[in-house]
């Protein structure tokens, strides 16, 4: 099931709708084969290179406040306008990409590795299954949104508090997956040989299992990583995500809801960059499902 | 089967054991006074140390878990730090407001996503196809909020179809409850409408592709016949699977949705709860969630048999 | 104020004809700041919880929009003996909501719960010898010495304010909430359709009598409820309530934001305007036990630091009608206000030269914390501000950000930063409580004594409290007034950032909407 997803993005399938052609040259022939990669990495790239080279955008210090300029639509200053302090909203939607992209990128990785390692563990031995699904079931019920609150009350907020708080409740879902994977590999005619001969068990962890797993996670983490950008913006929503000091699209959009009808510029600049962060993430998605396994791509 | 739901409710206790110790844990350990919150701007110090003695917060841990388990055990949940009422009792005033909103989101996502994978499935490749894909995709690549406050700005300012905010109960007549439900659920739907859209479509292309619908073609059945009676019933699994995985991320997004609609749920109460560190409230209302979403996904497994009778336990 | 033989009695003698008989409509749908989480208004300072009190209970004084103290539940007082004794009379055929008569000793209990939670109060109870209920109409003070303000604190406004309530409830533990509904008030709370953080609502009183005569100002005068159902409905999210008010869902709107008022002062069928002129005062508190904000002449550098008008345009916005500045220690435009200072904060800053300043000090780099709420907007913004302010100086500055419940107890540490202490945190009080040094929570100088976070040390300003407490006349008051607004600057025991204004918003099918805090007596259909 690649669709397990409890957050709130999840992409089952974008299934390529370009008939496959002749081309000429592998660039090409990659590109008509796998559009949505192609259309997801590049507008994923553009983002990531607008956060790391933010500082020389012509933008200026995303946090220094001048209550005189504030609330000042989009003009030739200020191109996305200015916020109730007088902060440069352009400024900090650029600088903002970095929170958004890193909290979903370390959540990605973050829920990915530990999900993994609970998921091959939980598939391997035994006696630990059991445990640690009912934990992980456990962990599962209890809404996410619910517990990153409940983890943002319990130290400051901080843009790594964000990160430890959605990805806990991301990482059943890994686990579960991966799990069911290696139930099926175990019994796998390839494996059970290296068992028989004696092959310790890491190895097959190493050899076997890992790069078996990879597909069906590669896809999980994009989602994962779409699906975390959503819930930091929301986090700011309630009040309990990134720290107002550090501009993020989440708490950039959080503040400026309450003038959205007069200011509207303000929420929906953040909103159109993360709108498209989500949906050049997704593609990706879809794309490397069918690339990688395109029988994962016909199942569910 | 009656043996197998029992076996399946049974292994839930422990589940919801666990669930009630972290949850409890992790309210010990976190920062945040209620009794500084009720004392508030001006009381000293030793006020404050006075109110928590008498709200029984200077226990040790220990006692005030097996405390509020033993209550929890009879059937009680304690009351409100703040308000002192019963935890049971605020919780049923808002169960009603939760649950007609997830239920009529449900109908709503179902009613329009349905169609939707059904005719991308059958245009496949076309640019319907991809618009409604596309659309799909930004269902949940937009945040929860903005998609509420547009909604509200065009169905309920522009144009006064709907209430801006509010519930009306059920008790006071059907259209009024619908009415102030509906752009709540378009709301919250979103995700869901992204989510069942694209699984319906792939299911549906799976099965168009097989053996038996194509031979059922050759043979001049109908084309509203083939959507709906052969390739829907078999993808009816996989959408109800999609139901109940999504039911976490309903509750999240209801927290968000109560908000902007002011409607007096539970997702409200739990955020309310936790800003004023209301420990009984809280933890109340996480156990509560978590046997909701067990049970839901107890008749989700259920549903299957019912609409797949190939699957048996 | 000549304290010889002075009397109220048949104050309202002198009063034209009696009010007209209020003819009750409808229903009045009002959109306060936010939940009553907390019913009992002595259990908590809340502002909402307050103006809660005032529809359910009644009070032995009002105070109308001048501040002046006038009786409500009582008749009038005499006092005796060179101001040492106070003999008050209530009103005949006070009921209270369960039907039972309002007994002297009901207010005697009431007042002795009252002192054991306010400042003001516990003034009055240190004051008295004895607080007595001779017979089911007189409440009788024996004080040490005079307490000219005796009214003024029964009839204060602010929190918290002194409710009535029935013995068997007012002899509820202080520090235990009552929950029991039962006042004297012109509404009774109905208990059976509140839903906790959606609706609370309350009902005409039937059975109350209004004041006979004068006119309603503030929480004085006659209550006359023109309304048979007043419900609040709670709404968590500014945007919404602003479209509320648009589509007509709800007829008055407690206190949009500055940016949304805006928007409201535009629609012709509202009219949106201030409500209290007192408004709310920016306080800013700094850690005076944790370096670097132990040593004075760092809290006077950041003093001269801060400019009032950043504060108020971040939080009240750029219209300057909205806000005051410069502001003292004293509610502007009120008697003890006095521009002895207050040059400071409106001076063009030269961070350059305060940051010199700053290391001339003894300023040694030490990082301090600076508490962020996050889920209140005004109080993000003041403390956003700070954080600017701060980092121009040269300070360390490490801005926290917390929910508000964090905050508040985060603040009551009195450990250094390292070990979860703090050094700076901003809040605002309304205007109301700092009319006078007598009900002033920040202008205390107990040390770690007062209990109150930041623990500010000051003998010289608490003797001046003392001798402001006991003065005579007015003028000895204000001479005194400048002096405390002096040392309060020498000593820094909280830094003021300027008065704001909210605004008010409601239909213009209703009127007799009364100046200060929300009251739902004299609102009636235009």
């Amino acid at each position: 099931m690649s669709i397990t997803l409890g957050g709130v993005a999840a992409a089952p399938e974008l299934p390529d709708v370009l008939p496959p052609r002749r081309a000429r040259g592998r660039v090409m022939r990659f590109v008509v084969q796998h559009p949505t990669i192609v259309a997801g990495g590049l507008l994923l790239g553009v983002m990531v290179f607008i956060a790391i080279f933010a500082p020389w955008l012509g933008t200026r210090d995303p946090e220094a406040i001048s209550p005189i300029y504030r609330l000042r639509p989009p003009q030739a200053a200020y191109w996305f306008g200015t916020d109730m302090l007088g902060r440069d909203i352009y400024s900090r939607v650029i600088y903002g990409s970095r929170v958004s992209l890193g909290v979903g990128f370390s959540v990605a990785i973050l829920a990915s590795g530990i999900g993994m390692a609970i998921g091959v563990v939980s598939g391997f031995v035994r006696w630990l299954d059991m445990a640690l699904m009912r934990i992980m079931d456990g962990l599962m019920s209890i809404p996410g949104i619910l517990l990153a609150i409940a983890l943002m009350a319990l130290t400051r907020g901080s843009v790594y508090n964000v990160v430890v708080a959605i990805t806990i409740p991301q990482v059943p879902q890994v686990a579960r997956l991966v799990r069911g994977v290696v139930l099926t590999l175990r019994e796998q005619p390839f494996v059970e040989a290296a068992v028989a001969s004696g092959t310790r068990l890491p190895k097959i962890l190493i050899k076997h299992i890992v790069p078996n797993t990879m597909a069906a996670l590669s896809v999980q983490a994009t989602y994962i990583c779409a699906s975390a950008m959503v819930i930091e913006a929301i986090l700011s929503f309630i009040g309990a995500g990134t720290p107002p000091t550090i501009p993020s699209w989440g708490n950039i959009m959080a503040e400026g809801r309450a003038l959205w009808q007069i200011k509207p510029y303000i929420v929906f600049f953040p909103a159109v960059f993360l709108s498209i962060t989500v949906l050049a993430v997704n593609l990706l998605g879809d794309g490397l499902r069918d690339a990688l396994d395109p029988r994962l791509a016909k199942r569910l | 089967m009656l043996t197998y739901i029992l076996r399946r409710i049974a292994a839930t206790v422990p589940v919801m054991g666990l669930v009630a110790l972290f949850v409890f844990s992790l309210l010990y350990i976190a920062p945040g006074d209620p009794a500084a919150i009720i004392a508030g701007d001006q009381a000293t110090v030793q006020q404050i140390a006075h109110i928590r003695a008498s709200l029984g917060l200077d226990r040790p841990f220990l006692v005030r878990f097996a405390d509020w388990f033993w209550h929890v055990l009879h059937g009680d949940l304690g009351t409100s730090i703040f308000t002192n009422l019963p935890v049971l009792k605020m919780i049923e005033q808002r169960a009603p407001t939760t649950l007609s909103l997830m239920t009529i989101t449900l109908v709503m996502s179902i009613a329009i996503a349905v169609p939707m994978g059904v005719l991308a499935a059958w245009k496949a490749g076309t640019w319907i196809d991809r618009t409604i894909m596309v659309m799909a995709v930004l269902g949940f690549s937009v945040p929860v909020f903005v998609v509420g406050y547009v909604l509200a700005y065009a169905f309920a300012l522009q144009l006064p179809w709907f209430p801006v905010q509010g519930y009306v109960s059920l008790s006071h007549g059907f259209w009024p409850w619908l009415r102030s439900l509906i752009l709540p659920s378009l709301t919250l739907g979103g995700i869901y409408i992204a989510l069942i859209a694209r699984i319906t479509r792939a299911t549906m292309l799976e099965v168009l592709s097989q053996d038996y619908i194509r031979t059922a073609r050759a043979k001049g059945v109908g084309r509203r016949e083939i959507l709906y009676v052969h390739a829907l019933k078999n993808a009816a699994v996989p959408i109800v699977t999609i139901i109940g995985i999504g039911f976490a991320a309903l509750i999240g997004g209801a927290v968000v949705t109560e908000s902007v609609f002011a409607l007096p749920g539970i997702g409200r109460l739990t955020v309310d709860a936790i800003l004023q560190r209301d420990y009984p409230v809280i933890q109340g209302v996480v156990l509560v969630f978590s046997f909701i979403y067990v049970l839901v996904n107890l008749v989700v497994d259920i549903l299957y048999t019912v609409f797949d009778p190939r699957i048996r336990y | 104020m000549g304290m010889k033989r002075r009397t109220f009695l048949g104050a309202s003698a002198a009063a034209l004809a009696a009010p007209a008989v209020a003819r009750a409509a409808g229903v009045l749908k009002f959109i306060p700041q936010a939940d009553i989480t907390i019913l009992d208004p002595v259990w908590t300072t809340a502002y909402v919880t307050r103006n809660h009190g005032f529809l359910v209970f009644d009070t032995l004084y009002g105070t109308d929009a001048a501040f002046n103290a006038s009786p409500q539940m009582v008749e009038g007082h005499v006092v005796d003996n060179g101001g040492r004794l106070w003999t008050m009379k209530l009103r005949d055929g006070l009921k209270w909501h369960d039907g039972e008569r309002v007994l002297a000793r009901d207010c005697v209990a009431s007042i002795r719960r009252w002192g054991a939670r306010d400042a003001f109060g516990a003034t009055v109870l240190q004051f008295a010898d004895e607080i007595a209920a001779p017979d089911d109409r007189t409440i009788r003070f024996r004080l040490k010495q005079p307490f000219p303000l005796l009214a003024t604190a029964l009839g204060k406004a602010a929190s918290n304010s002194c409710p009535m309530m029935p013995e068997r409830l007012a002899k509820t533990d202080p520090f235990k909430q009552v929950t029991e509904m039962v006042g004297s008030g012109p509404f009774r709370w109905n208990a059976r359709e509140r839903v906790v953080g959606s609706l609370a609502v309350y009902e005409k009183f039937q059975g109350y009598v209004p004041r006979p005569g004068g006119v309603a100002s503030g929480t004085a005068g006659p209550k006359i409820v023109h309304y048979d159902r007043v419900e609040w409905h709670i709404i968590p999210d500014a945007a919404t309530k602003m479209a509320a008010m648009q589509s007509g869902e709800t007829d008055w709107w407690e206190n949009p934001p500055a940016d949304n008022a805006l928007v409201l002062k535009a629609d012709h069928s509202l009219v949106t305007r201030i409500l209290d002129p007192t408004g709310l005062m920016g306080c800013m508190r700094l850690n005076h036990l944790v370096a670097p904000f132990d040593n004075p002449a760092v809290r006077r550098v950041v003093l001269d630091a801060v400019r009032q008008e950043d504060y108020m345009v971040a939080v009240a916005g750029t219209d300057p009608a909205m806000w005051h500045v410069p502001t003292g220690i004293f509610a502007p435009g009120t008697p003890m206000a006095s521009d002895v200072g207050l040059g400071r904060f409106t001076a063009p800053k030269d961070f350059g030269k305060l940051e010199a300043a700053l290391e001339k000090a003894g300023y040694k780099g030490e990082k301090i914390v600076l508490l962020l709420p996050t889920d209140l907007p005004e109080l993000k913004a003041e403390a956003e501000v700070s954080a600017d302010m701060f980092r121009r100086m040269g300070f360390n500055v490490d801005a926290q950000a917390s929910d508000w419940g964090t905050v508040v107890q985060r603040r009551a540490s009195m450990k250094p930063v390292a070990e979860g202490g703090w050094s700076v945190f901003s809040t605002f009080w309304t205007g109301l409580d700092q009319l006078s040094p007598a009900g002033h929570v920040f202008l205390r100088g107990q040390g770690k004594a007062g209990g109150q976070p930041g623990w500010p040390s000051s003998p010289a300003i608490e003797a001046l409290r003392n001798q402001w407490l006991a003065a005579k006349d007015v003028k000895t008051q204000k001479e005194l007034a400048v002096k405390l607004q002096q040392q309060a600057f020498i000593d820094v025991p909280y830094i003021p950032l300027g008065q704001f204004f909210q605004n008010t918003s409601y239909k213009k099918s209703i009127t007799g909407v009364l100046d200060g805090i929300p009251v739902f007596w004299n609102v009636r259909p235009a």
